[in-house]
């Protein structure tokens, strides 16, 4: 499994990534490889905010529907508009390629209630050993 | 297979388990005089009494087969030819529920891919799903389509004053709670200028229905534009008469986002009022904000053609609590009907049922504008339903033509005061192919016979 160790996580397996004032968000590597082929990627409009823990998007995979929440509050500044035609690339790149928003954070704060990469690792062993 | 549930030995152990002595304790609380009422029944009847009883009561009834009729507003006495019941009611699809393991029944599947097929064609759509209870709930779909397409973003909707009042009243229903602002209101005169007026930048679609609940039909050329430009892009759906499409241009010829309709008049009969059939068609673009399930085309590994459900994405088995339509399953059977129907006819029969409908319709228009102090309203041309101003009551009028001309009973047309407080007097006539001319000239004699 591939797993990047500068981004932050969720325990619902999205990640985030700052990029000088902003965030890139996106679903794991370990989040796509059990969802399988991803068929479609609804996204939220740039400019929609959100608060940290609601649900901005759904990933649709050949096997189910999974919802994805924001790690951090904060305001849509684009998304990857590229996944509306090639949803694939969350399966090929899940840390690069394959992100979906990027936002303007309201609450830098926030950051520091994420997951690091080791503590993440746990979230998923424990997934898969259940 | 034992059908009784529950044996004796199993009904102590339940009732030990909730502390009562027997199962008469349980209705303990119902005073006594209302436990056992006399229901004072008559005496039981044998198999063919009741048979009989029940034949003579079905007697009392009008034949809509055979009773002239002149009532639509909305379902249609048309002519069903006999391969469409015969087809339904092999087993194989008349006892069938919705396929949970869908390609398991490929024929099920086969036919929904045909009717979607055939509603495309019909509307001039890229997609349509498997069918919905009726015209009234495929139109509230469409709604909650638009409303999704936006992200919940737009809350305005704008619904033509002639779409049929029930459906307008179901999509009240259907959207309550999402905090809809609903416009249009129900002055049937509102032109369609007036109408797009109302459309903003908060508006999801706006709704005409043509031929409308009045019978008229509408010229949507530059319509969809209108609706665009004003709406910024809001949903432009049209509600559609199927028989009238055998005629017509297509919505999806004049850029329409959506089209539904009552299914009823493509060879499901009167059926009581129910079942009936809803159609919806959209824009490819938009099939993943569209409820029920497309059915596809493919084939096999080894090549073999194959039907699969292609798409559901909004339906509870894939998104769970978070579904947007708890639409899962579909009139299967009314869909087949329609199928079967549509296929028997093909595109030439389906014309020329409808050029009968707009034919005799317009005879039985001239026939009765010429009766005295009968007019028919045409304010705009009709396919196969038209107002009729009236010297008294509607009400009076078809209590008259019921009394029958000629030992012939009559049902007349729709009361329109019913729905439109301005329109006392005014009845809405509707001719199909059904009608004869005999039919129609008694109509018309019986008009003149009526004296207010």
């Amino acid at each position: 499994m591939n797993l990047d160790t500068d981004v932050r996580f969720l325990e619902t397996h999205e990640w985030a990534r700052k990029e000088g004032d902003e965030i890139v968000i996106g679903i794991t590597d370990y989040a796509q490889s059990t969802l399988s082929d991803i068929v479609y990627v609804e996204l939220p409009e740039a400019g929609d905010a959100f608060d940290k823990g609601d649900q901005f998007g759904v990933v649709e995979s050949v096997k189910a529907a999974a919802d994805v929440y924001l790690p951090v509050s904060g305001k849509v500044v684009a998304i990857n508009s590229a996944l509306e035609d090639t949803p694939e690339l969350v399966n090929e790149d899940a840390f690069g390629e394959g992100w979906m928003l990027r936002i303007n954070p309201t609450n830098p704060a926030e950051w520091d209630e994420l997951l690091d990469a080791e503590a993440y690792q746990k979230v998923v062993e424990e997934e898969e050993a259940a | 297979m034992v059908y009784i549930p529950h044996t004796d030995a199993e009904r102590r152990a339940m009732l030990a388990a909730v502390g009562v002595e027997d199962i008469a304790a349980l209705f303990a609380d119902i005073p006594e005089k209302f436990r056992y009422p006399q229901l004072d029944l008559p005496e039981p009847l044998s198999e063919m009494e009741t048979l009989q009883e029940l034949q003579f009561l079905a007697g009392l009834n009008l034949n809509a087969n055979t009773t002239p009729t002149f009532l639509g507003a909305g379902a249609y006495r048309h002519w069903v030819p006999s391969v469409v019941d015969y087809v339904i009611s092999r087993g194989e699809f008349y006892t069938a529920y919705t396929p949970y393991q869908a390609e398991v029944s490929q024929g099920t599947l086969q036919s929904i891919f045909e009717y979607e097929s055939m509603i495309c064609d019909l509307t001039g759509m890229e997609v349509a799903n498997a069918s919905h209870y009726d015209g009234a709930t495929a139109a509230a779909e469409a709604v909650i389509q638009a409303y999704n397409v936006f992200r919940k973003k737009r809350n305005k909707v704008v619904l033509a004053p002639t779409i049929h009042p029930h459906y307008r009243q179901v999509i009240h229903t259907y959207t309550q709670g999402m905090g809809l602002e609903i416009v249009g209101g129900d002055d049937p005169t509102t032109t369609l200028e007036q109408l797009i007026e109302l459309a903003d930048e908060q508006t999801a679609c706006l709704i005409l229905q043509t031929p409308d609940f009045l019978g008229q039909l509408h010229d949507l050329t530059g319509l969809a534009d209108a609706v665009h430009a004003r709406g910024k892009d809001a949903q432009f759906v049209v509600i559609a008469n199927p028989i009238s499409l055998g005629l017509l241009k297509p919505p999806g010829d004049y850029g329409a986002d959506i089209v539904v309709g009552e299914g009823q008049p493509l060879g499901l009969g009167l059926n009581f009022g129910g079942p009936y059939l809803g159609f919806y068609a959209t824009r490819q673009k938009y099939a993943r904000q569209m409820a029920g399930r497309l059915v596809g085309k493919t084939v096999d590994i080894e090549g073999k053609v194959g039907y699969v459900t292609t798409l559901t994405t909004r339906e509870q088995h894939i998104r769970r609590d978070k579904a947007t339509s708890n639409i899962c399953s579909n009139q299967g059977l009314m869909a087949l009907a329609a199928t079967v129907y549509m296929a028997a006819l093909g595109k030439h029969g389906l014309r020329k049922i409808a050029e009968l409908n707009y034919h005799k319709a317009h005879y039985a228009a001239d026939a009765i504008d010429a009766v005295k102090d009968f007019s028919v309203i045409r304010r705009k041309s009709f396919f196969n339903e038209f107002v009729v101003r009236c010297p008294a009551p509607v009400e009076e009028i078809n209590a008259f033509l019921l009394e029958g001309i000629e030992a012939v009973e009559i049902i007349g047309g729709y009361d329109l005061a019913q729905d439109y407080p301005l329109m006392a007097n005014h009845m809405l006539v509707a001719v199909t192919e059904m009608n004869s001319r005999h039919e129609i000239d008694l109509l018309t004699e019986a008009l003149s016979a009526f004296d207010n």
